[in-house]
């Protein structure tokens, strides 16, 4: 008996949302195989990573408010992913949203004024917007590729942040922990539900959400983005501009970064470490693919992402493992998706063992 | 009564008989209970229109492809063909129509990788000037391919099959790259063959030639065959009917005279090559009147792709040279722009560039129609959209699954029809058609035509590109010819024939434009 | 000891890493496949050279072990990539990632471990040898090792007939299939190849560079290695010459920082990615140099036959 894949007269639509919950359900499974094999309980540890981390108030809160900046990036990423074009260092320009709202923060926040948060919203837009850019000029201007020069751009804005929290920014009363002061309250986002420390800058993601639906799908900016993505041929034959299409993905994906970060700092954080974020940067790129880059889909993926960041620290409380777990499981969901897409182009067919048929002599 | 592979059998029996091949693909039928038979050294054609299915019985006998059921037989003998190394060691050789050459090695390179073992290169060269020689197809060795023209490479091609020493060679349209002189010259090779008793199989759709060569054909359309016949007997309609399964459709010829109005102007364009693989434009000139369908003639590789993206804006031209639309120069402008100033045009890769081929046919006519009110304040109108699609489906018969359907669900024939019409509509001033019927089935082809010269006759400037040299007599006005970058002076087409624009082809006529006369022999194209 | 050879020796250590995994990933992409997962199998390669070095005692089973292991990492990018035509960006995107997380789990165990530095034999042997044999033994075997699969790389792309048909691969599939060339094996083994190299690379790092494990030590080693590949313009010889030009530059930052210059330690660390960035701009400003030698096929999808 042999397994074949033959290709399918027409692409599965039903495979197309099928293959996600797929790739979560074998994610799961293996899983449950791991921790059977370290000795833990399966149905605890399911427990522990599915249910615990939201079972109250305030843990949906969390939910809400690590899968915010996720489904930001993802968005800003999507757009991107839709055009090919590539736009790995998030995480980087995330980082210099940071940088740039954190000198608004801490030059002006401790005066005060209601202008202070909305201008660090910007000051990160606009950092995030500066660090994608470069790469988006490499590559229009010398053709040079965007993954490369995205990455290594992260990691010199992770020395940059890095250099000034340990250096000028660190926090005078902080007994040397490299950390900024904290930020004052006019340089915070305010908080939405009482109990928990979900702020208003999901409602930034929110607004994102919808906006970046009508751009996919209703816009004429929109198609000629998918075109530049699917076809560059087609798309130059059709006059659609790729040197633009490259810069609007890129400086997508480094305004919503930007803002991302702001809405770490100026939230959960309260102030500036040396890494900006958990690798939100990177996660997102997983969030980007889960949702199919649909705006719905990513809402739901950084949803699912960030219950497994959640699910990470509560097993290394409860279960005694280390939370590099949640790094561990993003990369598993990542292959079973990429796996799982198969079947949307092509089926699998089972052809049975050939049958001998014996010659029948009258 | 069997003997070694090769000798041939003084009781007939065929070199290579097919019994009852069938081939089946996910959408279609490709090969249904194929009979075929082919004498020792016997030219034998295998005639059908783009689609009839031959190409896969190629790649069946050659060992590509599998078999869903049906008997190869060779030499009177049952053999399973499960890969091209083993059917080249039962004496099978091919030469593709799209070559299997690696550009950045040398010939001899190339040749070698398709050999089983590892032949001492020098030896392997002193082969290939021994079978070059023999039959008459000069060829350099040491040569890189990426240098060579397109007629070289086919050279090359057949070399590499030659030096297996094969008793059965098979040609999947051979001719659709070469001039007339060389299609001559390409004649004689086969004739020496088949007297040195090496059967040929001789794929084409192109009944001339076919007259012109071979000894028997095998007709197949849609997947079967509907005739086994001697083409030197039939004529070339009785060979169409059997092609086609009726008459072949002729073009209604235009008796409109041709307009004044210059709408398109090109003045000495010069443009390097942009990539290494490219040939350089050198000062070209070129006018379409309104109401005109101007042809340019041409072996691919000529410099063609570089003019048509020069004239489309996909490249906008540095300095050297003008462009102008309706008296507006527009050398520097993008495609839009000269879109709006009313060109159209339909590129020669349909899936990929004229057509994006995971998205529908209604996106697909956002293409390029957008500017047909499907966009309004940046938003787009879906309700125009699909009303266009509509017309253009309907108007042009293209058959399909509707505006939702893939584009790459499409036979080739109906995606050109769609594509041609999508520019149609657009009520273009100016239209440049490349290849227009590349590939199309013979209904499909027709149509085509018909609504070029439908077009021309509402005063649309008409610029056709082709390699088929019948299509361009059947309906341009004049032909020019374009060899290594240059653009001769149109000629009307009442006033030439086949051979003198095939010479033309070669660069050795002297209607060719006063520019210093070509150095070298025909061998260059 | 003099300056100059303290210059000279440091490079070549530094460099070695990038040596082994550029010439692994450029063997991978002259078959056509672009495996941007080096990073990942490089740190999956470290963690498990740390662990079994720690647990055995004995570097070069830790060294072999890691290229096992960056070899079974490459085998899933080529079961995604080959069997299930998964893109190729997006597969090797998500090898790196979870060699990231895969490698800080199982490594969890062993931060802050140290690997007792065994005194070698062989070493000792090799001081023995007169005149040169003080010198030899400054550089670790893996350096000389490396040289070594420069050679075999080199020998076996441009010498051999099994180099020829993986370069016709890697510029024309569609050719190398109709001449009856296993299109898909041939790519196969030539990602298992770049994995084990990345997992040496990997192994070098934690077991010969330091005696430490790291969470994410590779520090974007591996990217730097995929930058390297289109800085040679796909030629082994040039890969050399980049990994060590990219080793002087690490160098340069201990001895600036040594030297007491004035600059933060962050922005002498930034250097090699800088530089990166630059070379990448240098060479892929030049279209017709990448054209006439990426491998034409690079990155895109290859359909056989049914």
């Amino acid at each position: 008996m042999k397994l074949k894949l033959e290709r399918r007269v027409a692409p599965s639509q039903i495979m197309q949302y099928l293959s996600p919950l797929l790739a979560v359900g074998l994610t799961a499974l293996t899983g449950l195989c791991m921790f059977i094999a370290m000795g833990k309980d399966p149905a605890t540890a399911f427990y522990v990573f599915a249910v615990q981390p939201i079972e109250n108030l305030y843990g949906v809160g969390e939910l809400l408010i690590k899968a915010s900046p996720l489904i930001l990036i993802g968005l800003g990423l999507a757009v991107g992913f839709r055009a090919n074009v590539w736009n790995i260092g998030a995480e980087g320009q995330l980082t210099v949203g940071v940088i740039f709202s954190g000198v608004v923060a801490l030059h002006y926040g401790p005066q005060g004024g209601s202008w202070v948060l909305p201008a660090m919203v910007v000051a990160g837009a606009f950092g995030g917007m500066l660090w994608s850019a470069i790469p988006a000029f490499l590559r229009t201007r010398f053709n040079a590729n965007e993954i490369l020069t995205s990455l290594m751009l992260t990691y010199v804005a992770q020395l940059w942040l890095s250099y000034l929290i340990y250096g000028p920014w660190r926090d005078p009363n902080g007994f040397n922990f490299p950390q900024s002061e904290p930020l004052a309250p006019s340089a915070l986002f305010p908080i939405l539900i009482e109990g928990t420390r979900l702020n208003a800058s999901v409602l930034i993601t929110l607004a994102a959400v919808v906006f970046t639906w009508f751009i996919l799908k209703r816009s004429f900016v929109g198609y000629q983005l998918q075109v530049v993505g699917l076809s560059e041929p087609a798309a130059r034959y059709a006059g659609f501009n790729g040197r633009r299409a490259v810069w609007i993905a890129m400086l997508a994906g480094g305004v919503a970064s930007g803002i991302a970060g702001v809405g770490e700092i100026a939230g959960p954080l309260g102030q500036l470490f040396p890494t900006a974020s958990p690798g939100y940067g990177f996660a997102a790129i997983i969030v980007a693919f889960l949702g199919r880059l649909q705006p719905i889909g990513i809402v739901l993926g950084g949803l699912l992402i960030s219950l497994l960041y959640l699910s990470g620290e509560a097993a290394q409380m409860t279960l005694n493992l280390p939370s590099a777990i949640t790094g561990l499981f993003q990369g598993v969901l990542l292959f079973f998706l990429l796996g799982a897409d198969i079947l949307i182009t092509y089926r699998i067919r089972v052809i049975p063992g050939t049958v001998k048929l014996k010659k029948v002599t009258a | 009564m069997t003997g070694p592979v090769g000798i041939a059998f003084p009781d007939g029996t065929p070199r290579l008989e097919l019994r009852g091949i069938c081939k089946r693909y996910p959408s279609v039928l490709a090969n249904d209970q194929i009979n075929l038979k082919v004498a020792p050294g016997e030219i034998h054609a295998v005639l059908g229109e783009n689609g009839a299915g031959k190409s896969t019985l190629m790649k069946v006998i050659y060992g590509l492809v599998k078999p869903d059921a049906g008997e190869l037989i060779w030499g009177g003998e049952a053999v399973a063909v499960t890969s091209p190394a083993q059917a080249q060691r039962l004496g099978i050789g091919m030469v593709f129509q799209h070559f299997s050459l690696f550009e950045t090695l040398t010939v001899v390179q190339n040749i070698a990788l398709g050999m089983t073992g590892k032949p001492d290169l020098g030896t392997l060269s002193a082969q290939i000037v021994a079978v070059s020689e023999r039959y008459g197809l000069p060829v350099d060795p040491s040569r890189l391919v990426h240098t060579m023209s397109v007629g070289e490479r086919q050279r090359v091609e057949i070399i590499r099959a030659l030096l297996l020493n094969p008793r059965l060679l098979i040609m999947d349209e051979p001719t659709s790259v070469l001039t007339p002189q060389a299609v001559e010259r390409l004649f004689e090779t086969l004739r020496q063959l088949s007297d040195d008793g090496c059967s040929i199989l001789y794929i084409s759709h192109k009944l001339h030639e076919i007259k012109a060569l071979c000894h028997a054909a095998t007709v197949m359309r849609a997947g079967r065959v509907t005739g086994v016949c001697d083409p030197r007997q039939e004529s070339p309609r009785s060979m169409a009917r059997m092609m086609v399964g009726a008459d072949l459709p002729v073009c209604r010829p235009s008796s409109i005279a041709a307009g004044t109005e210059r709408c398109l102007v090109v003045d000495k364009l010069t443009r390097a090559a942009d990539s290494a693989f490219g040939t350089a434009l050198d000062q070209i000139d070129l006018v379409v009147h309104a109401g005109e369908i101007v042809g340019i003639a041409g072996v691919s590789g000529n410099g063609q792709k570089e003019l048509l993206t020069a004239l489309s804006g996909e490249t906008p031209i540095p300095e050297k040279g003008r462009i102008e639309l309706l008296g507006r120069p527009v050398g520097c402008t993008d495609p839009l722009t000269r879109r709006r100033l009313g060109l159209c045009f339909v590129p020669e890769e349909r899936l990929g560039r004229g057509a994006v081929p995971t998205l529908t046919l209604a996106e697909n006519a956002l293409l390029t129609a957008h500017d047909s009110g499907m966009v309004k304040g940046g938003l787009l109108n879906f309700g125009a959209i699909t009303a266009f699609t509509h017309r253009c489906i309907e108007g042009f018969q293209v058959k399909c699954g509707g505006p939702d359907a893939e584009a790459r669900s499409l036979s080739g024939g109906n995606l050109q029809k769609f594509i041609i019409g999508r520019e149609v509509l657009q009520k273009p001033k100016v239209l440049i058609v490349s290849q227009p019927t590349w590939g199309v089935d013979v209904g499909a082809a027709a149509f085509i035509r018909q609504t070029l010269i439908d077009l021309r006759n509402t005063g649309t400037a008409i610029l056709v590109i082709s390699e088929e040299l019948d299509e361009l007599f059947e309906i341009c006005d004049s032909i020019s010819v374009m060899v290594k970058g240059r653009l001769s002076k149109p000629i009307a087409t009442a006033e030439t024939d086949l051979t003198e624009i095939g010479l033309m082809m070669t660069g050795l006529s002297q209607r060719h434009d006063g520019h210093a006369a070509q150095r070298g022999s025909g061998d260059r194209q | 000891m003099d300056t100059l050879s303290a210059i000279v020796i440091a490079t070549l250590v530094a460099g070695t890493p990038l040596v082994y995994a550029g010439l692994g990933e450029l063997v991978t992409e002259k078959s056509g496949m672009l495996n941007l997962g080096v990073e990942g199998m490089m740190l999956f390669g470290a963690v498990t050279a740390f662990a079994v070095t720690h647990a055995t005692h004995n570097l070069w089973l830790g060294v072999l072990f890691a290229a096992f292991a960056g070899a079974v990492l490459a085998a899933i990018f080529a079961l995604l990539t080959l069997t299930l035509k998964a893109n190729q960006v997006a597969s090797g995107l998500a090898l790196a990632i979870f060699g990231a997380g895969a490698s800080a789990f199982l490594g969890k165990p062993y931060v802050g471990v140290a690997l007792a530095r065994e005194p070698s034999e062989l070493a000792a042997w090799v001081s023995g040898i007169p005149l040169i044999g003080s010198t030899l033994v400054l550089l670790h075997p893996l350096i000389y090792l490396s040289w070594a699969a420069f050679g075999g790389v080199f020998w076996f792309l441009y010498r051999t007939r099994a180099g020829l048909v993986l370069r016709a691969v890697g510029e024309s599939p569609a050719s190398a299939h109709s001449i009856g060339y296993p299109v898909n094996t041939v790519r196969l083994y030539a990602v298992l190849f770049g994995g084990a190299m990345a997992g040496i690379a990997g192994a070098y790092l934690a077991v010969v560079y330091t005696s430490l494990w790291v969470e994410g030590m590779t520090a974007g080693r591996g990217w730097i290695a995929l930058a390297l590949v289109v800085f040679a313009t796909w030629r082994p010889e040039r890969v050399l010459l980049g990994a060590y030009l990219f080793g002087g530059m690490t160098t340069v930052q201990l001895f600036a920082q040594g030297a007491g210059i004035p600059v933060p330690p962050e922005m002498m660390s930034a250097l090699p990615y800088l530089a990166t960035i630059v070379v990448l701009v240098l060479i892929s400003r030049n279209p017709t140099l990448v054209q006439l030698n990426a491998p034409a096929s690079l990155g895109k999808l290859f359909h056989g036959e049914a």
